[in-house]
């Protein structure tokens, strides 16, 4: 294996030997402006394209018929679209974690992927806004949740968490929309300079809003783009502890628990690295960025996500935990449940792919390998799911009238739009690996620059963050 | 009144009506309905159909024949253009609303009137009120003043107004099966008639169900006076044939009984409760003695209690205090045994399987000697109820049960009348069969294999509300009139006659059996059904005083029978003369008791179904979709068997079996159901239909086609083989029947009762009002609407459930939604199976409506404000600002609240349209919904109270579960008033919140249920 290892033994560059400038910029804009793309890319989009058809299908059909094509009853009066929602939430959330976050704690080994993980973000947020609006009774008046001035003079509930769910996640997606384009100026004017079609350059050209790359620019958006991360880096936190009260608010055994933020927060982030790297792994591989998602980059994922799995599983074993130590007969009736009733399947597959699994990654040899590490990746994001599955059912279909008990089971027209959720985020990502740059190039001329090649020596500060510090 | 009721028609349906009457009556004849269906509420009419009805002038007026030439459209388009701009000053389409020219003098637009009548089942007549909105009736109630009603009604007579409303109903006369009309009918029928005036009728029969009514049993003797060879023979094929069987010769005896006076009461499967005719006013009387013991929480006298011994679990069954599982072929072996016991000596001493119960149910019936009351059910033999006679008549029960002549006009031993029936016809001696109502083809025995007979027939005429099964074997149908479209007059099954007061003129070309029998009789129509009752019963009165008493009747509904004419219906049992005793064993020194089953030897039981009874109630959605007390099924029969059973048998729900009985076999889905002897295989009548309707046709399967005319009841002999790799899908609404251990059902014995009255056991505590850091989110300065339910008398009969559908507009779903989980009743009854042996469970039902919660757990989680709290405590959900997030029923925990999940009602089928509640919205797609404590009357009546300038008076408003329920075991008003009932019922120990340690503050409660076990009875 060729890959510089630290002392510790880890994997340690950033970027791969003998780049420079140059062979970054051409290697990454490239992609898209010779837009010479494999036949994988063709058939990965044909049948993403095909799903998506799949979700306007079952989109107009719900509209016609109403929200009764789905397997949803009383009591279980949520199913897959509540379960999908906070999923694909939870995955846009390794989006901001790794470019936010990682930014303001000075990970520079994020600047390699976080583009592809901004822009992961958005296309899962808009997959999990889809469904709040859909699965409502009638979805033509949902902004009625949205305070507006109106003849009834009413405003929303503000004591429903649905209310502020929407707040939520519209903020988040106007901040992920803002920080990820806020990026993306330099590249573009990047690739305006490079193209030499005519109609790219007009269009990369009114995208880079006059980029000129003078360093009164640059230093204004260093500071707007670290600004902005400021901003995002709370609302990785907010958003999915906003969406967790949905269910801590209410009274239903399984949903009523303090618990839930921190929980969940740590659930979307190791979902959301999970998905990351079940993108990244085969796309490095297609076009060759192995120089650019290094193995160093790789390794530290499977870190975060083992950490953040084990709280996960410290999660699970308190609500298991308190269940019991509650004395509450419906709270222990709903571990035990979970564990022995008839959706057992579903915890047990869970503890399977969210707790047994990932500790694979404790293996340096599962961390270096990629192969293996989008299996465990694969199996996380289907733990993740699973682990709604058994929040929003499992909780729902038994609770405390034993006469109203129920079962759910999801009919075509859940699965067809779940999976037609999941066709809309590959095609919106194929046509972003087709029309974009999926790798900051800025940022990356910038580890090159910095001799990011060569070993680690720890976090340096961005000159601008040096006037905000006392670091010397 | 009958003159100002007979005027009352649908004006704005006359309005509607189109010029071309008949050809309209065709068409609507030609409309089947879509062939495929989701729920009652999606049958609608075919688009041509449906633009037929709406359009106001059916021919020549909104069609412009001509070919337009191009000068004439020039002059139209000039017109056209020069008005174009006009046009945008209106914003909608103008409506005109014609007022009436005359308008009626008690009727005043929105405002319901409300109207006495009556409905028959099995023959037996009950007093109804039924709502009349502008012409419409909408609703049945009770009628107070009815001795067989006291202002409750059944599921049954709830749902009728469905019925009346079913768009399968026939609709014109038919001639094998083709469209025909009345004058052709009689046409054909006129010459048949003189043909049979030669013969004096020889070749001439009439078959009816059970006649009660005075007036169509004059109009049958009046033919048979004409046509002295021709026979009427009546069937009914849930009948009371051997609950007459005392004395042979005189089928007119029936016992009467009275549970107000009974302390001890032994029913030897009888579901008295609800299958019996009088069960309303049983029930009634039931509850009044059982609230004895609580309301009285000090007195120390006996508390009821009730025997059970029945081969499938019934409503009767499940208010046991010891109940024993029975096979309905050993029922005479006990009832033997008991008469005995009774007879023989005073300590008992049995043995067998059933001692205890036996011993200790005969040790009670002694003890309340002259206050005691044994029963028997239809389905037994006649043997079992002379024996049951006998031990009355030992226990010196005159007080419990008198004897007096039934309310039928010409009783018969009914399967003896079908059988003499069944013989001429298949011999070819009948030309012409008339029969008037009834189903023969489906219900009738099946060795007597009527539709083979019906074939022979020369001339069949069928009268009969829809084009059923013995429809299509006959010549010619006739529409028949609804109770509700047509006047007739019936008898309570104490004899009370009523006057079955029509409240809509016929909506399609249909005639009572009255109007068929004065064709019959003069051949030609001569006079309308009111003036055939009117006119039959002034020949009963003297001229004066006739007018004043046909008035009253009409108006009340019932006339009432003076102490005279009850005496003179009361007979004493002459023909047991005999020293009381030592009756049973010296009248029936061998009783044939029949085989009882063993274990290589099942049995199948025969009950009317509890929810469409013998089948007539088929195709009614309503009906279709209540789930059963006990098993909550809904939309299907199925095999009933013990748990035992199915284990020996390794059966399982909805597994699909063979039962071969006596030589025909039906295959039938398998349901197990704790309580169920063992050796029995119970399986309802009423399903399988094929002719039924939309609805009805082919649900379930049919029982008919296995009873024969020896086993009305039950049959022993049965096998059963399990058909493997098969399933039959059933729909039952409630999938779990055990508490869990949960303390949302409480119940207690006297014993505990009366040592603490509170006594009940209490795994949860209810924090008090003041148990809370924050200040009460709402005050309730005036009404304070709350609910009491009396779990102790709570019957389980459903009858709440179909009142509120039909006071509340809400939909049914169809089988599929049901399995689902998405039907849609606003107040349901929980079954709960408890107790320690699955064999020999204790029944608990628990209606739940809405909770109305003080700390609503809904109204927090809606983003909209679409469920908000009322100054008066009310929980209201605004359906036109709901979006439809579902979060609210999420967070409740009684999951009370119903879901819209597709678009339920049927908005575009005329008759469903006439049958709404106006003051009740139709809800749409994707919106929740539930009970409001019928908020529409709350307000009707506080609306009348401030006109008149008071506060509401306690019981002034009554909310659609309570005023029907025949136990009153719902009471609802102002808790704010601590002299209101409902304050009163809360007031008492026994009263609890369900779920209530959440602190939701449940404004419905339930009082504690109040058993009554006897230690010595091995229960």
């Amino acid at each position: 294996m060729g890959t510089p290892l630290s002392p510790l033994g880890y994997p340690d560059e950033m970027v791969g030997p003998g780049q420079t400038l140059e062979s970054v910029s051409a290697k990454i804009g490239d992609i898209v402006l010779k837009g010479q793309h494999p036949k994988s890319w063709w058939l990965g989009f044909g049948i993403a394209f095909a799903l998506l058809m799949l979700f306007l299908m079952s989109v107009t059909w719900l509209l016609y018929r109403g929200v009764g094509i789905w397997g949803i009853n009383i009591p279980v009066a949520w199913g897959f679209a509540i379960i999908n929602f906070v999923w694909w939430i939870g995955i846009g959330h390794a989006g901001t974690f790794i470019s936010a976050i990682l930014l303001l704690v000075f990970q520079k080994w994020r600047n390699s992927i976080n583009r592809f993980t901004e822009a992961m973000t958005l296309f899962a947020v808009a997959c999990a806004g889809m469904f709040p609006l859909l699965h409502l009774g009638r979805p033509w008046v949902f902004y009625w949740i949205m305070p507006y001035p109106n003849t009834m003079g009413l405003w929303p509930q503000w004591r429903s968490p649905l209310v502020w769910d929407l707040f939520a996640v519209s903020t988040y997606l106007t901040v992920s929309l803002l920080f990820w384009y806020v990026g993306l100026i330099p590249d573009l004017a990047t690739l305006r300079d490079r193209s030499t079609q005519r109609w790219q350059q007009v269009l990369f050209g009114i995208g880079a809003l006059g980029w000129r790359g003078s360093a009164v620019h640059w230093q204004r958006y260093k500071m707007t783009y670290l600004l902005l991360a400021g901003l995002a880096a709370p609302l990785v936190l907010s958003v999915h502890s906003v969406v967790s009260f949905d269910f801590s608010v209410a009274l239903t055994p399984g949903w009523h628990s303090t618990i839930f933020p921190p929980f969940f927060v740590a659930g979307a982030i190791y979902s959301g690295f999970a998905m990351v790297l079940n993108i990244i792994i085969p796309v490095r591989r297609i076009y060759g960025l192995q120089a650019f998602i290094t193995a160093r980059t790789l390794n530290n994922m499977a870190n975060v996500m083992l950490v953040v799995g084990l709280i996960v599983t410290y999660g699970y074993a308190t609500e298991a935990f308190m269940g019991w130590f509650s004395g509450d007969q419906y709270e222990r009736y709903l571990i035990y449940n979970r564990a022995m009733g008839p959706y057992a399947w579903s915890y047990w597959a869970l503890m399977l792919c969210n707790v047994v699994v990932p500790q694979a990654l404790w293996s340096r040899r599962v961390r270096m390998n990629p192969v293996l590490l989008f299996i465990v990746a694969l199996f996380i994001n289907v733990g993740m799911w699973l682990e709604r599955f058994t929040i929003v059912i499992i909780s729902l279909h038994r609770d405390f009238v034993p006469a109203r008990w129920g079962m759910y089971s999801p009919t075509f027209w859940d699965y067809a739009t779940f999976a037609g959720t999941l066709g809309l985020f590959f095609t919106l990502l194929f046509l972003f690996i087709r029309f974009l740059p999926m790798i900051s190039m800025t940022e990356v001329r910038e580890l090159v620059e910095e001799g990011a090649s060569k070993p680690d020596t720890g976090p340096e500060l961005p000159p601008v963050f040096s006037q905000l510090t006392n670091r010397p | 009144m009958m003159n100002e009721a007979n005027d009352r028609r649908v004006d704005e349906g006359d309005a509607e009506r189109p010029n071309n009457l008949g050809a309209l009556r065709a068409r609507l004849a030609a409309a089947d309905g879509p062939q495929f269906w989701r729920s009652l509420e999606a049958v609608s009419e075919t688009p041509e159909f449906n633009q037929w009805l709406h359009r106001e002038f059916p021919r020549g007026a909104s069609e412009w024949t001509d070919a337009p030439n191009r000068r004439q459209f020039l002059k139209l388009m000039a017109a056209s253009f020069a008005l174009a701009g006009v046009t945008a000053c209106t914003r909608q389409p103008v409506e005109k609303v014609l007022p009436y020219v005359k308008q009626p003098e008690e009727l005043i637009p929105g405002i319901p009137l409300v109207y006495a009548t009556a409905m028959t089942l099995g023959g037996y007549g009950t007093g109804l009120l039924v709502e009349s909105n502008e012409g419409r009736p909408t609703k049945v109630e009770g009628n107070p003043e009815h001795p067989m009603s006291l202002g409750a009604a059944n599921v049954f007579q709830q749902a009728s107004v469905l019925e009346l409303y079913d768009p399968d109903r026939s609709r014109t006369v038919m001639r094998a099966g083709e469209t025909s009309s009345w004058e052709e009918f009689m046409a054909d029928l006129v010459p048949a008639l003189a043909e049979q005036k030669a013969k004096q009728g020889a070749g001439m029969r009439i078959l009816t169900e059970t006649v009660t009514s005075p007036t169509l049993a004059a109009q049958i003797s009046e033919l048979l006076k004409f046509y002295s060879q021709a026979k009427w023979h009546q069937y009914e094929p849930w009948n009371r044939d051997s609950a007459r069987h005392a004395q042979p010769d005189k089928p007119q005896v029936e016992a009467h009984h009275d549970f107000a006076q009974a302390q001890t009461i032994v029913a030897l499967d009888s579901d008295f409760l609800f299958g019996h005719p009088a069960s309303l006013a049983y029930a009634r009387q039931f509850a009044r003695k059982r609230r004895e013991v609580t309301e009285n929480a000090g007195s120390a006298g006996a508390a009821v209690r009730l025997y059970v011994a029945e081969p499938t679990p019934t409503i009767t069954g499940s208010m046991a205090d010891e109940r024993l599982a029975c096979a309905a072929g050993d029922v005479p072996a006990l009832a033997k045994e008991m008469a005995r016991l009774i007879a023989a000596d005073r300590t008992p001493k049995s043995s067998g399987p059933w001692a205890k119960w036996l011993e200790a149910a005969v040790r009670d019936l002694f003890a309340n000697r002259g206050a005691s009351l044994v029963i028997a059910g239809e389905g037994q033999p006649g043997v079992v109820h002379d024996l049951v006679a006998a031990i009355n008549d030992a226990l010196i029960n005159p007080k419990t049960v008198s004897y007096g002549y039934c309310a039928e006009a010409v009783p018969v031993r009914q399967v003896e009348s079908l059988r003499s029936l069944a013989a001429d016809l298949h011999g070819g001696e009948v030309d012409l069969l008339v029969v008037v109502g009834g189903n023969p083809a489906y219900n009738a025995p099946v060795d007597l294999d009527i539709p083979g007979g019906l074939r022979r027939v020369k001339r069949c005429v069928h009268l009969g509300l829809a084009y059923n099964e013995t429809a299509q074997f006959c010549q010619w149908h006739v529409p028949e009139s609804h109770y509700l479209e047509g006047w007739s007059d019936t008898r309570a099954f104490n004899g009370a006659p009523s006057v079955i007061q029509p409240l809509i003129e016929p909506l399609y070309q249909s005639r009572t059996a009255h109007e068929l029998l004065d064709a019959l009789v003069f051949e030609q129509s001569t006079r309308g059904a009111h003036d055939i009752v009117y006119e039959h019963w002034r020949s009963e009165y003297t001229a004066e005083e006739f007018e004043k008493a046909w008035r009253r009747t009409v108006h009340d509904g019932v006339k009432r029978l003076t102490n005279v004419e009850t005496a003179a219906k009361r007979i004493l049992r002459p023909w047991l003369n005999v020293v009381p005793e030592y009756v049973p064993v010296g009248v029936y020194p061998n009783p044939d008791l029949g085989t009882a089953p063993s274990p290589g030897n099942l049995e199948l039981v025969f009950k009317p179904d509890p929810s469409v009874w013998d089948g007539r109630f088929a195709n009614n959605g309503w009906l279709q979709e209540l789930p059963k007390p006990i098993t909550k099924l809904t939309w299907d029969n199925a095999a009933l068997v013990s748990p035992k059973l199915a284990e020996r048998l390794k059966l399982a729900n909805e597994d699909v079996v063979e039962l071969a009985l006596r030589g025909r076999s039906i295959h039938a889905p398998v349901w197990i159901v704790p309580g169920q002897a063992e050796n029995s295989v119970t399986l309802h009548l009423g399903y399988g239909r094929t002719m039924a309707g939309h609805v009805g046709s082919g649900q379930g399967v049919n029982a008919y086609a296995l009873r024969t005319s020896d086993m009305m009841g039950y049959g022993s002999g049965l096998e059963i083989r399990k058909i493997e790799g098969k399933k039959w899908r059933l729909a039952s609404a409630q999938e779990h029947h055990s508490l869990e251990g949960r303390d949302i059902y409480r119940t207690a014995t006297v014993a505990e009762f009366r040592k603490d009255s509170g006594a009940a056991p209490k795994e949860s505590e209810e924090p008090k009002q003041d148990e809370t850091l924050y200040p009460p989110d709402h005050t309730y300065p005036g009404y304070a609407w709350g609910m009491a339910i009396d779990l102790n008398t709570c019957i389980g009969c459903n009858a709440c459930m179909v009142a509120c559908q039909s006071e509340n507009n809400i939909p049914i779903v169809g089988k599929g939604e049901v399995i689902n989980g998405r039907e849609m009743h606003w107040i349901r009854v929980d079954g709960y199976f408890s107790g320690k042996d699955l064999d020999a469970p204790e029944f608990y039902h628990q209606p739940v409506p809405c909770m109305h919660c003080e700390n609503a757990p809904c109204e927090v989680v809606c983003p909209v404000e679409a469920t908000v709290h009322s100054p008066e405590g009310l929980n209201e959900q605004i359906y036109n600002r709901c979006i439809g997030t579902r979060y609210c029923s999420n967070n409740c925990p009684y999951k009370v609240r119903r879901f819209n999940f597709l678009q339920w009602p049927d908005n575009t089928t005329l008759q469903f349209k006439m049958q709404r509640n106006p003051d009740v919205t139709v809800r749409s797609r994707g919106v929740m919904e539930k009970c409001t404590y019928c908020v529409q009357r709350i307000n009707e009546v506080k609306i009348t109270s401030e006109k008149e300038d008071r506060r509401v008076r306690d019981g002034e408003i009554l909310t659609a579960c309570q005023q029907t329920c025949p136990t009153e075991a719902i009471v609802f008003g102002d808790v704010n008033d601590p002299t209101s009932r409902v304050s009163r019922l809360k007031k008492q120990p026994r009263n609890f919140g369900m779920l209530a340690e959440l602190g939701t503050r449940p404004r419905t409660t339930y009082l504690t249920r109040i058993t009554n076990p006897n230690q010595e009875a091995g229960g």
